[in-house]
């Protein structure tokens, strides 16, 4: 069982004239796990999900979903995997229901399980009443549930959700999470791509992260983070003069110097247990006190930083005016 | 199942696709419906009394063949659109990620094409009948004609389905659709007798398809001399389906969302 992989790719190279989109990529997705494609936009990430879900012929290097070569046995993978892009890929003027019923029968389903089917995916993604309506009366969130419910209609063992929630609210993004979850814990191996860091974190099991066409970093997002380093310890000293007396006390902690600002020590942990013990130990031993003490987790994005450099995701401030812009 | 079973299936599961938008989108009904009514009656009153047609009883016996071939040429251009739109919103990845028979996606279109020619065909019969049209053939040329309608609407539903799926958005296939096909359908025998035109323009309005499509749907409507321009319009039709049906499978097959 321990070799068995829902998704494999090896040497995934593809270019656009002279732009290098994917410069020799690798991927093993174990079955049943959530695997997310991690990076800033024009990194690859799409161009990879193209290539996993037969739409896009590689220049070179091969890959299996499912079990099945996707250059040779594109119709077989195609029977097996559900496909949710960035864009909401429904009709606007059908109904909810008569997009899935759609979908269904070009799956060969059938005319009366694609109806049942249909019916049951309202059901779950909360659409019943909104199943009789035109899809172009839908806010952006019923679309991309729509989206993902159409993504399913097959009940595919592997699904690839290209950005799903790009461009959404925060309350849309969360239903979103939750169905993400749910149909994992129901076996389902998926193929995330996000921009977003915490979308990474809370959803995928392993993450390879992505940048310029080669895939930078790969595991769980535990080992992601301690490439960057541990936690990070916040000490407000309650007297501001013991602060030199702090420093040397904690030196011993880290590799790096701790530092300090206005009665703040800040020091970068090594990545082993107790180091937050220790040091309170160390302090009480110098009899040092301290108001207040905070453990800072690395984010995702300190390890993109860390690895390539460059923030992961645009400023918050940008983001707004590019959805607006971007999207209808 | 058959790969032929799925051919004819999920044709018709996307040709039902495409005939709902025209009952749901109003405005495109206008264009299958009340458009023609206006052309017909345009051209026969405002350009009728000026336009003289030797041989020919009346001018609406001259324009109606005309302006229906037009008008088929013309309803393609759902299809462009529809494509074009559906490459914009990430529709066409849907499909292609899909186990259904590829080039469903486009001859499902082009059958609601002919579902709404049909539309077209019948209201401007009624109009045409209404103002004093009348067929002077036999029913066999009747129906033969009929056909060649139907025929030409087809081809040149596979030269927008190239459109839609090259043009980089709905928008930019409607210009291009109009650039390239009034130019062709204007310098025929569609709407003036080509005898009419400048010296220099009469050879090209002469060996324009276009021509040979209207004078064939005449001949088999009115009994006029037909000359060999069925066959032509036979070969005109069936070689454009030759080179743009392959041509919009191969674009495709490798279209991109934009």
């Amino acid at each position: 069982m321990a070799r068995e992989f829902a998704i494999e790719a090896a040497g995934l190279r593809k270019s656009y004239g002279a732009v290098e989109a994917l410069r020799g990529v690798d991927l093993h997705v174990g079955a049943g796990r959530v695997y997310g494609l991690l990076g800033p936009n024009g990194a690859g990430k799409t161009t990879i999900v193209r290539i996993l879900t037969t739409l896009l012929v590689p220049d070179s290097g091969s890959a299996r979903v499912a079990g099945h070569d996707v250059l040779r046995e594109g119709q077989k993978v195609r029977e097996r995997i559900g496909l949710a892009g960035q864009y909401a890929a429904v009709d606007e003027n059908l109904t909810g229901f008569e997009n899935l019923e759609m979908v269904g029968k070009l799956y060969h389903l059938g005319r009366r399980a694609s109806r049942e089917r249909a019916d049951e995916l309202l059901t779950d993604f909360d659409l019943t009443e909104a199943g009789g309506r035109l899809v172009r009366t839908y806010s952006g969130g019923m679309r991309r549930r729509l989206d993902l419910a159409a993504a399913l209609v097959a009940r595919p063992p592997v699904l690839f959700l290209d950005e799903p929630t790009t461009g959404l609210d925060i309350r849309s993004r969360m239903v979103l999470w939750d169905a993400i979850e749910a149909l994992v814990s129901g076996g389902t191996t998926v193929l995330l791509t996000t921009q977003y860091l915490d979308e990474a974190d809370r959803l995928a099991e392993r993450i390879a992260v992505i940048d310029q066409g080669l895939v930078i970093a790969e595991g769980t997002s535990t080992e992601l983070k301690a490439q960057v380093g541990g936690d990070r310890l916040e000490l407000r000293l309650d007297d501001p003069s013991h602060a030199d007396a702090a420093l040397v006390a904690l030196s011993q902690l880290s590799d790096c110097r701790p530092s300090l600002e206005n009665g703040t020590v800040r020091i970068l942990l090594k990545h082993e247990p107790g180091e937050i013990a220790r040091a309170v130990r160390l302090l009480d031993d110098a009899g040092i006190g301290f108001d207040d003490v905070a453990v800072a987790r690395p984010t995702l994005d300190d390890v993109f930083l860390t690895l390539t450099g460059h923030a992961a995701e645009p400023s918050e401030e940008e983001e707004p005016v590019a959805e607006t812009a971007g999207r209808r | 199942m058959s790969t032929l079973t799925y051919a004819v299936s999920d044709t018709l599961v996307l040709a039902k696709r495409s005939l709902y938008r025209i009952r749901r989108q109003p405005d495109l009904l206008v264009g299958f419906t009340i458009q023609p009514i206006m052309f017909v009656l345009l051209f026969a009153y405002v350009f009728g009394g000026a336009i003289a047609t030797p041989g020919f009883d009346n001018y609406i016996d001259f324009l109606l063949p005309g302006i229906i071939v037009q008008s088929m040429v013309f309803g393609g251009f759902v299809t462009a659109l529809g494509l074009s739109e559906d490459l914009k919103k990430g529709l066409i990845d849907r499909f292609r990620s899909l186990p259904m028979w590829g080039p469903a996606v486009l001859t499902g279109r082009i059958l609601a094409d002919v579902g709404s020619n049909a539309i077209q065909l019948v209201v401007m019969f009624a109009v045409g009948f209404a103002i004093g049209f009348r067929f002077s053939s036999g029913a066999p040329e009747v129906v033969a004609g009929i056909a060649l309608v139907f025929l030409i609407g087809y081809a040149f539903s596979w030269v927008f389905a190239f459109i839609g799926l090259t043009a980089s958005s709905p928008e930019a296939a409607n210009a291009y659709g109009f650039t390239i096909l009034f130019p062709i359908t204007f310098i025929s025998s569609a709407f003036v007798p080509v005898e009419s035109m400048p010296d220099w323009l009469q050879p090209f309005a002469e060996h324009n398809p276009f021509s040979a499509m209207v004078d064939a749907v005449r001949a088999l409507f009115l009994g006029t001399p037909a000359g060999n321009s069925v066959w032509l319009a036979v070969v005109w039709s069936l070689a454009i389906v030759a080179v743009f049906a392959p041509l919009s499978a191969w674009r495709y097959r490798r279209s991109v969302t934009r």
